[in-house]
């Protein structure tokens, strides 16, 4: 049984640090390896959201039930900028650092469930699930 | 982690050995360019088949490689893309429009010694 993983995020080393640590944890929980590809890459894309943003933030990583099913959580959290408006950085290609507009709504694509709640001026929590097949 | 890169003949190759930071990414992306123009290279191979993400960041760079070389006369074949890490990419929206890419390594080899006619 996998506890509960936390990984604070303040370079892009630790980016790479928090995907490797997401794909061991959906590994061990039974996803598939293409699977595990996937939240790797939205785990990277969250810890970048951070990196630019808000400049640390935290991940945390776990393993959640559902009805007859079994997933991995991930939830990112910063105590940056926040969004001002959420509904536009959920649109593709939407970007304000002017190099990464995908990220978001392709984390949205790669997991089965999403929540973001963000104030601006106090930070940003995007939450992610994933159910095993 | 600093990426290798090897000279073989008119060709560059740089191969990802594992999990890259952004800055290793960026070293790359200065080495590489830096190399293509001191060896008067014809075409940069690099071969991501050990990279376990290709995330927003990292297919921004591979694009920018490529510009950059063309920019200098050269061309960039990136291989060895792994099925899952290309499902993902698309799932994401990430393209590398403009750039070859071949399956692995010996393709790669095989395509451009076809284009340039040259013998390694």
């Amino acid at each position: 049984m996998v506890g509960e993983i936390r990984v604070v995020i303040n370079s892009d080393q630790d980016i790479v640090s928090a995907r490797q640590k997401g794909r061991v944890v959906a590994n061990e929980l039974g996803f598939s390896s293409g699977d595990a590809t996937l939240i790797a890459t939205a785990i990277s894309e969250l810890a970048r959201n951070i990196v630019s943003y808000a400049r640390k933030g935290q991940i945390t990583i776990k393993k959640v039930n559902g009805h007859n099913r079994e997933g991995i959580a991930v939830i990112a959290a910063d105590e940056g900028p926040g969004i001002a408006d959420i509904r536009q950085a959920l649109r593709d290609g939407f970007s304000t650092s002017g190099s990464l507009g995908l990220g978001l709504p392709g984390v949205r694509r790669l997991m089965d469930e999403f929540e973001i709640t963000s104030q601006p001026g106090k930070g940003t929590t995007v939450a992610v699930k994933k159910w095993r097949q | 982690m600093e990426v290798p890169i090897l000279k073989q003949g008119a060709f560059l190759i740089a191969t990802f050995q594992a999990a890259l930071s952004d800055a290793d990414l960026n070293q790359l992306r200065m080495g590489l360019v830096q190399q293509v123009v001191k060896f008067r290279s014809r075409a940069v191979i690099v071969d991501v088949t050990a990279m376990d993400v290709m995330d927003s960041f990292a297919s921004r760079t591979l694009r920018e490689i490529a510009h950059m070389i063309r920019l200098r006369g050269a061309e960039t074949v990136i291989v060895g893309i792994q099925p899952e890490v290309a499902f993902a990419m698309v799932q994401l929206g990430l393209t590398l429009e403009g750039v070859a890419t071949a399956l692995d390594l010996e393709e790669g080899l095989a395509y451009l010694n076809e284009k340039f006619k040259v013998t390694n």
